[in-house]
This record gives structure tokens, C-alpha cells and sequence, in this order.
């Protein structure tokens, strides 16, 4: 057994694990965060996708034991005191999600994508999200939100979030 | 999907590494990036004993140019090739070819070491490596050599990485001249692995007479493969489209593709001919 | 109505608050994982549990012996099939369940999978159901008494006769043998429950991922009655779940299990699945071998159609069909054309391929139908020389001649299919293309334009014909309006993702003018919400959102009694808007919903029951007929043939609209599984009846880059029978999307020589194609 410790979403946790614990395992099981998600176990989903130290990382395919020291980011981190995060905001107004199960991971990635590059074009926002898989959405309204998003955090006059539907 | 118990040691030096190595024998492992390793263990095709974990080891991750070549330490992840002003303004290939590996999140943690190391034909830096005219540099208790990239693949996941050696740095000659360099794979959707992927280097003189030539095949033969021939065709020739057709014909004739869920041998040939083709020219385009 | 309400339900998503079934965890709880066949057909010669119990922390490894003792080795599937929970003797299909191993945590009970040693004698599978149909082949279910083939059922619909005059008789036939491939839901959550049975109250607690909680009670209570779990001590609770599409419809054997061990150890056992043995052993869809045939004028007049279809059902009939129905509603596939013969026959066999037969997004069998009629019409118009648009207009079913009766039985309930198209051409801009097309292929470019105008039937179904192992039908609300006027609403369906939360408290605020915010919804627990048959096959806005607006209405009616009492007038002079009544040509003599249900409470009238509560099970009259109008535009790489969908826009006419937003969020999801089939996803075995591509790895679900971003519209023609004349869409994209894309990739490459290509069209697929009619020899030359 390796002692692990790490900060999630802030507070430092402290775990005693086996190597082979996945970091997924350590923050769903050990300290009962449930809204980072299992989709695959070929690290094709990104239903698991969490920041480590500012990187979208897919914790299915990273040891907890790797994660020591680190700074971690999860869902449950993404509001503040003050609210929402942008891209939260941007998943709901937009209908970017229907039955949320992808949606922590796809929230996470754009994160990272938007810290990167501020002002994405729609084929960067699709390529920047291809390692996540949605099977509700049709991914549409996931662009959408994340240019929403990425208007909000720049300050920019906010897109219409009422669909373009004929 | 859970992998079978293992021991975990995370050296803080490579000469802890090489020890750790030396300790725990054939069955342990080097765990640099983990994105092609721990999905492998998941579904218990692989089970090492032991992971020795270099990721802690400072001074293997960058990206330089010095002494006429460009350097890129072992642990330099996808993402800062994908990200870096050096190969963004003149060593295309990689931008054009870290897009194309897996997806955002493997590729902040994928390293360029491991993509070669791991001896997978159907990995994409192996191709780009053997247009670059690489070398490798393997290091170890006795000291670093230094082996050409054509000499590195052995077989299906062996390499000349031996036992208590560690691959440490890529070295590729530096680009001068009028140098164009570009890689593109086909794939049945973003972040396969290639059905087909070629990689060309291309150096042409002020005439523009081809100087250099290096060609790479992904997944097309057993392990990563250079179409000597394709390249012969070029250095002399003025690139020609004829000039152009007959190194992406041979190519397609000398690779050794087998048949599988993303298309035949013949289907593949036929696309390695297209996009041998298509990268010359991308190549050329780049070197003027 | 026609409101984009932002959805109640997704704070608590965005927050990662869900509750999904692996998020459950009870004291003491056990983790189960499944020892499954390597085999596709094997006898088990041995099961040497030894070197697993030795593994600390292993408590017990199940088999198919241990639970015949209590007879519960075999289940009956919904279409009156029987499966196998854990096999005997035998193993029907590679990934199939053969020992379950339980353990303190799963790392363990993997470890304890592993350690299980089982011997088995291979036998020679068979998977081809063409070869399955072989007198001389060997009979699979030697378990039946008496069965001496592979036959299932068979099942036919239509006049024959007339149907086969017409074909003799016509100027144009065209005919082609095409397969609808076997494919997965693959929802990202796979499938999961924890089991939890209490000794001393003799009671169950099964929280599963499942679209129908009710009918899974009811079904646990007919396996497992005999050994006490009658229905009163079953509780199915179906939390948040992450994605169904069908695929959570069936009950598979490691419910079953999990039920049983929790029952014989008393400890709560959660089984989760793997994603390889979610694709690997969970319920395919499709898997269809469709000969269609279509005859007509040589001016281009649609006068019949004729169907042959041989179904595979791997080794047991586990289809998620209504009773009546071994097809599904697949005899909708005379589409949406006026002509007036049909013959459409079926038989089903079984193979040494996993069970199944489920929805992935498609109302019973609809996919398979449409794709069948969709591509013939192209070829059809082909053949009679005539552009694909124009054939389809004048071969419409027109809006005036509604309702309609079709050849094979079905009432259509409205549509303007003409309308539809006419948008879908505008939207895309449809003669300007066609002159685009012809000058690209002067310049030797492969670009092609596909048109797919479908009708979907969903909203199942009419308690006449409708039932699932004899239950009929239809769906239930109950809405309780507590005093302050705020009020909880349940239903028997359960959301995937659709968004009930939501739209179902927009249908009683319309109708009870109580505001959405004001009306909490919930559905999924069997010992609250009342009975339905759950979320499936786009019923839920036609069934249990009618009952949403008929349990409102009886409330209403309540509230204009307690009205007229409290304004001391006669009801006939109340008049209603939405939120109050007040007295005709007096508005000022008004009482609001809110003082209404307080008076209730309160001061309800002498001889009234008091509280302000109703429920209503809707049993609707006919099914509901969903059309769309589709084109899609793509671009043929003319050397390597990756195909790119240029543009795609899906004009729905679901009828009336509850929630814009909602509705064009499931096009889009729609659209984009209508695309998986149509160029990605297919589940491959190769002869020995090993699957090729049971991981996300090789089984291709579409990202964002492969998605194209979707235009999509709509016309409305609401259903007349439906209290708010909706109609239903969650799976119409689906349904449409794949013919539309299709028949833009054939139309690409039909100068070229192709009449007809088999879905996925992959590009390798496409090289194949063109290589054989010598294109790349031209191009050489």
C-alpha cells in the first residue's frame, strides 16, 4: 500500500491505496465524489475526465498513486462561492446536456480548451472535444455552449441561447 | 476493467531508475506517460510485476536546438510538441501528426518516448522518426549510446531498448535549407490508429532538385517501415508529378500491410500511394 | 406551450449531483463481476471455483448448478422466449455469463473472475441465419422439447395476391437484397444495479438502470415469486440514468443474479458492467436481412411494395417488442406514399450471437422499415428517370386525404408531407445543388444529395393491440397540488435524458397555470409513482404526457366547482384562463388556481372529497405519426473515398411542440445516432463467433469531428386524437437520418456505376465498391 495526498477541488485528502487503485477509483470510492464518471475502459469516453494541475486528464488511465501531490480539479469544483462556472452555465442555457452522464468530462476538457484558447473556432471546439464521447446530444449544443462560455469568460457580448430551429 | 496487483516505485533520478530496473528484473516496466501501458494492463494483456514510474525524474522533458540537431527529451508530452513555436515553425510533421494521436487528454499526458518505445507499428512518431533520419538515445548504469532510428524496431513491441535501459532523448538532424516536412494518416474516425499514415521529409536545393528524401509507413508492415525506394525516386528528380507517382508507387508496392477491420492489404496499398503522394506535395509546399 | 424552458433537471447535472446507480452505496454492500465464455458454443465440461475462494476477501462464485436448485437458471425474455441466466451445461455465445463472482470490493471480484477455471468443449457455432435456416443445420435449442430447426416465428402482413399481380403486371420493378447490421446502444453508462434484499422484512430494494421500473417489478415478481419476492416486497428504483436508447429495456441475467445473491447472503450486491461486455453481451438492435422490392408506373407512380425479411435473434428471442407485434412496428414500411398493395413477410432464427433486439433510438423495428422504403424509392426513381424529390412529391400521401389507411393495417393519424419536403429543399437550397452536382462532376468531383421523408409510428400504443406480456399499454400521471398551490407530479415512465423534469411540468403549468418552477416531477421509484410501461420507443409525450394533461383537466374541473362555490356563481359562468376562473363579463370576480386549491383544504364544498389530487392512466386511441423531411449533402474524396457530410437539414414534424429546445436537442442527438449506423458502428463476428470490435476502440461511436453540425426545422401538424396534439420525436432522426445519408453517398457514385451500398458505408467499404466497377482504372488510365 502507497500513502497518497492530494487536493481536490482545494482541500487536501490523504489516502492509504493498492498501485493499481485508477485516480478514478480514489476520487469516486475513497472519498465519495460521484460526479466524475465511467464510460469505456479503453480511455475512450472521457466520461472521467478531470484537470490535474490545469491538464484535462482522463483519471481512468492514471494510478492514484501517480496523482500524488497534485492538484485536482473535479465537477464538484468547477461553481464557486459567487456561482456557476461559465462553462455550467453555458451547458444549461444552451441544453448542452440531456442525461448528463458525459457531461462532467466534456465540461472539464473545455475548461482546459478555453484556458488554451480563448476564442475557439467551432472546428477547433470539435476537434478539442474529440476524446469525449456524447451519445445524447448529437454534440450541437455542446459547441455552443462552450462558444457561449468562452464569450462569457472574455467579457464579450452573449450569444442567443434560444435554438435556430426552422 | 481493473489491473492485476503490481509493485509501484517512483525514482527521483535515473540512476534510482536503472537500480529499480536492475532489482526487479524482466517483468518490471517503465511507466512514462501510461496512455498505451495501463489500458493494456486493464484488460490484462499486459501484467508487469513492477512500474517504475519516471515521470518524477526531472530534466527529461524539452525542446531545443543545439549542436545541428533538434533535441527532444524522452518525457516531452504530445502536447508540448503540439504546442511549441520551434516545431510549429519548422518541423510541421509533428503538428500535423499530434493532432492526429488520440485525442486532447492523452496528449497532455503521452510522451514522444513512449509513443516510440512502446515498438507499435501502429503508433504515428515511429513513421515520423524514420523521415526525420532520428536517432535515439538509450541510456543506462553503463553509460548513453545513441542508435538510428532504422535500427531501433525489432519486432512487434520490441526495440533496441534492453533490459535496465532507459530511452532518454530523440535527436533529429536540424532543419536548414529549403526543408518541408508533413504527415497525414487515414483513420475510421478522429483518434484511431492509422489504417494507413505516411511520413515525408523533403530538402530541395535553390534548383529545386531534391537533396533529401525520408519516408515513413504507419501500420503497414509489421514494424514501422521506411520506403527506401520512395525515397531513392526523389533525391535527384525535380518532383515531378511522374517523379512524385513512382515514389508513392513504390511505396504502395513495398509496404506489407495485412488485412483487418480497417481495410484490406489492397485497399491499404492504395492509400498509402494517395497520401504518399499528398504529403510529398504538402512537403514541397512547406519547403519553398 | 412552444416555450424553450431551460431544464429543471440540470442543476444537479452540471454540478455532478446526479444519482446514477453506481453512485449507490449501502452498508456492507458486495461487488459481483461475471466470468463469461470465451466461446461462442461450447459444452461446460467443469466450473473449479477453488483457486477463487482462496483469494482473500472472495465470498462466493456463483453458477448456473447453484441456482437451479432455487429454479432460477432460466428466465422467459418479453417476447415469451426463455434465457439464460447462468448456463448448466451449455454457452450460446461468446461474452455469455457463466459464473458470478462475489467479493468485498471489485478489484477483488475481478481478481476472482480470473481465478475461475472453467473447462469447456467447443462445439462449431452458427452464425450465419441464412445457414441457420439449413435442414441439415444443427438445431440450437435442443433445450426445447420438440424443436427440430432453428425457425423462430413467422409473420406476415398484407394482400399477397394482389400485392404479387401488381409486380407481374408493372412497368418498372426494382428489387435489392440489403442488411440493416446488428448495432449497439452503447449509452456511456452501461448497465448496472445494486441489489438489496432484507432477510427480516423479506424485501427487495433493486436500484437499476432501467427505462421501465414497473414492468421490471412486475417481471422479478413472476421469476422470482415461487421462492417469496411477491410484487408488494419489490421496490425498483431507477435513478439518473445515463443514457438508454433501448438498451435498458431488457432484463439481463446479471440482474437476475445480483437479485439472487443478495437474496441467499442478505448483503446488497452491485454489479456494474465493463463497456467490452456492454457491447460484448448486452441486447444488439437491427440485424435485419431485408430483400425489398418496389413495382410502379414508368411515369413514376409508386403502385407496390413487397418485404422478405429474415431477422436474427442470436440464441434466444429477447426482442423489446409488444406482445402482438414479433416485428416490431417494422409494417410501417409502406412510408409515406399513396398506393394502395403491400406484402411484407418476416421469419426469425436463431444464432450463436448474443440476445437482443432492442430500440437503439427506434420505435420497434421502424429503422429497418424506413431504410427499406427510403432506399427503394431512390432506386425506384432512378429507374423511372425521375429526380428523387420530385418522384417522392408526387407520390405523397396528400394532407387533405388524412386520416389515411394504409396497405398494411395502420391509421395514420395527419401529416403534410408535401409541406415537409418543400421546407427541407428551401432550407438547403435543392435546385441550386442539383446544378452545382452536375457542374463538379464535369471536373471529375464526386458530390451527392440525398432525400429521406419518412413516418415514423410511436406513442405505443392502444390497449386493443398493445401489451407487454399481457400489460397493456398505456402510461399514468399523478399530480398532487399541495395547499400553498405548489405541486409533485409522478409518472410511470422514466427519463434517460429527455428531459421529463421538464417538459411534463411545462404540460401541467399550461394546463393548470401553476408555474413550472412551482411543480416538482419525479418518476423512476415503483413504490411511488404509478404504474406505466416507462420510457421507450418516443412514448412518453404520447402516453404519459397525455395522461399529464387529462389528470389536470380533472383537476380543473375540480377547480371550477370549487370555484363557482367559492364566487357564489354557477359553473356555466366561470370562464377559465390559464391560472383562474372568474366570472363572464366580470373579471374582476376572479379566483387564482392558488386560493382554489387552498379553499380545497380549507373550505372545499359540502359533499366534495377534499384535497386536490387526481390521477389519470391514458390509454390512447391510435398510435401517433411523426413524419420528417431529410437532405443530406455529401463530398466523395475521389481517391482515398472518405466521405464528408456537407451539410444536413431534418425537417420534424412532431406535431404540437411542448418544449422547442428539448425537441431540436433530440433531433440533434438523433441525427448524429442516425449517422453512427449509417457510416461508423456495426457489431462484427467472424466464423468461429468471436466479436471483432467489442471495445470503444474498434466499435466507432461518432465524436464531435465526425458529427456534422445539424440544421434542423420543423412543420406542424398536430396528432387530432392527442389532448395537446403532440406527437413525439426522440427517435425520429434515427430512424430517418440513415437512408438520407445513404442515398447522398450512392447519388455521389451512381454515374459511376453504383446502384446500391450496404451500411456502414465506410470508405474502405466505398473503395471496394468503385474498384469493382473499374473507377479507379479510369482514373489511372
Amino acid at each position: 500500500m502507497k500513502t497518497v495526498t492530494l487536493k481536490i477541488n482545494g482541500t487536501e485528502h490523504t489516502a492509504e491505496v493498492s498501485p493499481r487503485t485508477l485516480l478514478v477509483h480514489l476520487i469516486r470510492e475513497n472519498f465519495s465524489m460521484t460526479g466524475t464518471h465511467i464510460g469505456c475502459d479503453t480511455s475512450s469516453c472521457g466520461a472521467c475526465t478531470i484537470l490535474i494541475d490545469g491538464k484535462s486528464a482522463k483519471s481512468c488511465t492514471i494510478l492514484a498513486v501517480q496523482a500524488d501531490g497534485t492538484e485536482i480539479i473535479t465537477v464538484e469544483g468547477l461553481a464557486t462561492a459567487e456561482g456557476l462556472h461559465p462553462i455550467q452555465e453555458g451547458f444549461h442555457l444552451n441544453h448542452a446536456l440531456h442525461c448528463g452522464f458525459c457531461t462532467a468530462g466534456v465540461m472539464l476538457r473545455a475548461v482546459e480548451l478555453l484556458e488554451k484558447n480563448p476564442n475557439p473556432t467551432e472546428e477547433e471546439i470539435r476537434w478539442g472535444i474529440s476524446g469525449n464521447l456524447c451519445r445524447c446530444t448529437g454534440y450541437n449544443n455542446i459547441v455552443k455552449a462552450i462558444q457561449w462560455a468562452s464569450a462569457k469568460m472574455q467579457g464579450k457580448e452573449l450569444p442567443s441561447t434560444e435554438p435556430v430551429f426552422v | 476493467m481493473i489491473a492485476e496487483p503490481f509493485g509501484y516505485s517512483s525514482p527521483q533520478s535515473l540512476d534510482e531508475a536503472y537500480a529499480l530496473l536492475h532489482e526487479h528484473g524482466d517483468d518490471a516496466k517503465i511507466l512514462a506517460g501510461g496512455h498505451s501501458l495501463i489500458p493494456m494492463m486493464k484488460l490484462r494483456f499486459a501484467a508487469p510485476t513492477h512500474l517504475i514510474d519516471i515521470n518524477k525524474i526531472p530534466g527529461l522533458s524539452y525542446i531545443k536546438e543545439e549542436d545541428g540537431f533538434l533535441k527532444i527529451g524522452a518525457m516531452t508530452r504530445e502536447v508540448d510538441l503540439e504546442e511549441s513555436d520551434i516545431i510549429s515553425s519548422r518541423y510541421q510533421i509533428f503538428t500535423d501528426a499530434s493532432k492526429l494521436i488520440a485525442d486532447p487528454q492523452v496528449r497532455n499526458f503521452g510522451t514522444i518516448g513512449g509513443n516510440i518505445a512502446h515498438g507499435d507499428a501502429a503508433n504515428d512518431h515511429p513513421a515520423v522518426m524514420m523521415a526525420l533520419d532520428a536517432e535515439v538515445e538509450i541510456s543506462g548504469q553503463d553509460g548513453k549510446r545513441s542508435v538510428s532510428i532504422n535500427e531501433f524496431f525489432h519486432g512487434f513491441y520490441t526495440t533496441a531498448v534492453q533490459h535496465g535501459e532507459i530511452l532518454t532523448e530523440i535527436r533529429i538532424p536540424a532543419a536548414s535549407g529549403h526543408f518541408g516536412s508533413a504527415y497525414h494518416k487515414a483513420e475510421r474516425k478522429v483518434g484511431d490508429y492509422a489504417t494507413a499514415g505516411v511520413a515525408v521529409v523533403i530538402r530541395v536545393d535553390d534548383g529545386g532538385i531534391c537533396t533529401k528524401a525520408g519516408i515513413g509507413l504507419t501500420n503497414v508492415n509489421a514494424v514501422p517501415m521506411r520506403a527506401i525506394r520512395s525515397e531513392e525516386a526523389l533525391v535527384g528528380s525535380m518532383l515531378s508529378a511522374g517523379d512524385i507517382a513512382k515514389a508513392a508507387q513504390y511505396a504502395a508496392e513495398d509496404c506489407n500491410p495485412s488485412s483487418d477491420l480497417r481495410g484490406d492489404e489492397d485497399y491499404k496499398r492504395h492509400l498509402v500511394s494517395v497520401i504518399t503522394k499528398r504529403m510529398i506535395n504538402r512537403a514541397l509546399e512547406r519547403a519553398k | 406551450m412552444g416555450h424553450s424552458k431551460k431544464r429543471k433537471e440540470d442543476a444537479r447535472f452540471i454540478q455532478g449531483k446526479g444519482n446514477y446507480v453506481d453512485d449507490v452505496k449501502l452498508p456492507g454492500m458486495l461487488y459481483m463481476d461475471i466470468v463469461r465464455s470465451p466461446y461462442a458454443y461450447a459444452k461446460i465440461k467443469s466450473i473449479d471455483s477453488s483457486k477463487a475462494l482462496e483469494i482473500p476477501g472472495v465470498v462466493a462464485v456463483v453458477t448456473g448448478k447453484d441456482l437451479e436448485k432455487y429454479n432460477l437458471h432460466w428466465m422467459p425474455t418479453l417476447m415469451s422466449d426463455t434465457q439464460m441466466v447462468l448456463p448448466t451445461d451449455t454457452v450460446m455465445y461468446q461474452a455469455q455469463e457463466v459464473a458470478a463472482v462475489i467479493a468485498t470490493d471489485r478489484y477483488i471480484a475481478r481478481d476472482g473472475k480470473e481465478a475461475v477455471i472453467v473447462e469447456y468443449e467447443t462445439m462449431k457455432p452458427l452464425m450465419d441465419p441464412f445457414d441457420a435456416l439449413d435442414p441439415e443445420a444443427p438445431v440450437l435449442r435442443s433445450d426445447k422439447e420438440g424443436k427440430t430447426d432453428n425457425h423462430i416465428w413467422h409473420w406476415e402482413v398484407g394482400d399477397k395476391e394482389k400485392t404479387d399481380d401488381i409486380f407481374s403486371n408493372a412497368d418498372i420493378t426494382v428489387k435489392q437484397q440489403m442488411h440493416i447490421p446488428r448495432i449497439h446502444v452503447a449509452s456511456i453508462e452501461t448497465c448496472g444495479c445494486v441489489a438489496s434484499y432484507d432477510k427480516v422484512e423479506n424485501h427487495l430494494t433493486m436500484y437499476m438502470t432501467t427505462q421501465a421500473p414497473h414492468a421490471i417489478r412486475t417481471v422479478i415478481a413472476l421469476v422470482a415469486g415461487h421462492v417469496g419476492l411477491t410484487e408488494e416486497k419489490i421496490r425498483v428504483i431507477s435513478p439518473d440514468i445515463g443514457g438508454g436508447f433501448g438498451g435498458k429495456v431488457p432484463v439481463y441475467p446479471g440482474y437476475v443474479i445480483a437479485i439472487a445473491v443478495s437474496f441467499l447472503t442478505g448483503s446488497p450486491i452491485k454489479w456494474i458492467e465493463d463497456r467490452s461486455e456492454n457491447l460484448q453481451a448486452d441486447s444488439f438492435a437491427r440485424d435485419y436481412h431485408i430483400t425489398a422490392e418496389m413495382a410502379g408506373t414508368s411515369d413514376g407512380k409508386i403502385q407496390a411494395t413487397r418485404f422478405k425479411v429474415l431477422a436474427d435473434h442470436g440464441y434466444t428471442d429477447a426482442s423489446a417488442n409488444p406482445s402482438k407485434f414479433p416485428t416490431g412496428l417494422f409494417s410501417i414500411g409502406t412510408g409515406s406514399y399513396d398506393y394502395g398493395a403491400a406484402y411484407m413477410e418476416a421469419d426469425a432464427v436463431y444464432t450463436n450471437k448474443p440476445p437482443g433486439g432492442v430500440a437503439y433510438r427506434c420505435s420497434f423495428r421502424v429503422t429497418e422499415a424506413v431504410h427499406a422504403i427510403e432506399r427503394m424509392t431512390d432506386m425506384f426513381a432512378k429507374k423511372a428517370g425521375k429526380d428523387p424529390a420530385q418522384l417522392r412529391m408526387e407520390n405523397f400521401i396528400k394532407k387533405e386525404d388524412f386520416p389515411w389507411a394504409s396497405p398494411t393495417g395502420w391509421s395514420y393519424d395527419s401529416g403534410d408531407y408535401h409541406a415537409g419536403l418543400k421546407l427541407a429543399m428551401d432550407t438547403v437550397g435543392y435546385d441550386e445543388l442539383r446544378i452545382e452536382q452536375a457542374q463538379l462532376r464535369k471536373e471529375g468531383k464526386l458530390m451527392g444529395i440525398g432525400i429521406s421523408t419518412f413516418t415514423e409510428v410511436v406513442g405505443a400504443g392502444p390497449s386493443k393491440d398493445f401489451d407487454i406480456l399481457g400489460i397493456k399499454m398505456f402510461d399514468s400521471a399523478e399530480i398532487r397540488v399541495h395547499p400553498t398551490g405548489k405541486a409533485i407530479a409522478r409518472f410511470g415512465t422514466k427519463s434517460q435524458g429527455q428531459g421529463h423534469e421538464t417538459t411534463y411540468a411545462q404540460i401541467i403549468a399550461e394546463e393548470l397555470g401553476i408555474p413550472m418552477e412551482h411543480i416538482q416531477i419525479e418518476e423512476g421509484d415503483t413504490d411511488t409513482a404509478p404504474y406505466g410501461l416507462g420510457t421507450y420507443a418516443s412514448r412518453s409525450t404520447p402516453t404519459a404526457g397525455a395522461a399529464a394533461a387529462m389528470a389536470a383537466r380533472k383537476l380543473r374541473d375540480k377547480a371550477k366547482k370549487i370555484a363557482a362555490h367559492l364566487l357564489e356563481v354557477s359553473e356555466q359562468d366561470l370562464e377559465w384562463e390559464p391560472g383562474k376562473f372568474f366570472v363572464k363579463g366580470a373579471p374582476e370576480k376572479v379566483k387564482t388556481i392558488q386560493e382554489i386549491v387552498f379553499a380545497a383544504y380549507t373550505n372545499h364544498p359540502e359533499g366534495m372529497e377534499g384535497g386536490f389530487e387526481a390521477t389519470h392512466y391514458y390509454d390512447p386511441p391510435n398510435l401517433t405519426f411523426p413524419s420528417g423531411a431529410y437532405i443530406c449533402v455529401v463530398d466523395v474524396d475521389p481517391e482515398t473515398c472518405d466521405i464528408k457530410v456537407r451539410r444536413f437539414v431534418a425537417i420534424d414534424d412532431c406535431g404540437n411542440i411542448i418544449n422547442p429546445m428539448i425537441v431540436q436537442g433530440q433531433v440533434h442527438g438523433g441525427l448524429t445516432q442516425g449517422i453512427a449506423p449509417a457510416m461508423y458502428e456495426e457489431l462484427i463476428y467472424d466464423e468461429a463467433g468471436n466479436i471483432l470490435n467489442g471495445t470503444f476502440m474498434d466499435y466507432l461511436v461518432p465524436t464531435a469531428v465526425e458529427s456534422p453540425n445539424w440544421e434542423t426545422g420543423h412543420t406542424v401538424t398536430p396528432a387530432p386524437h392527442h389532448p395537446i396534439g403532440a406527437k413525439g420525436v426522440g427517435e425520429s432522426p434515427t430512424v430517418g437520418a440513415p437512408p438520407a445519408i445513404v442515398n447522398a453517398i450512392v447519388d455521389a457514385v451512381a454515374h459511376l456505376g453504383i446502384k446500391h451500398l450496404e451500411i456502414p458505408v465506410t470508405p474502405f467499404k466505398l473503395y471496394k465498391e468503385l474498384k469493382a466497377v473499374g473507377y479507379f482504372n479510369q482514373q489511372e488510365a
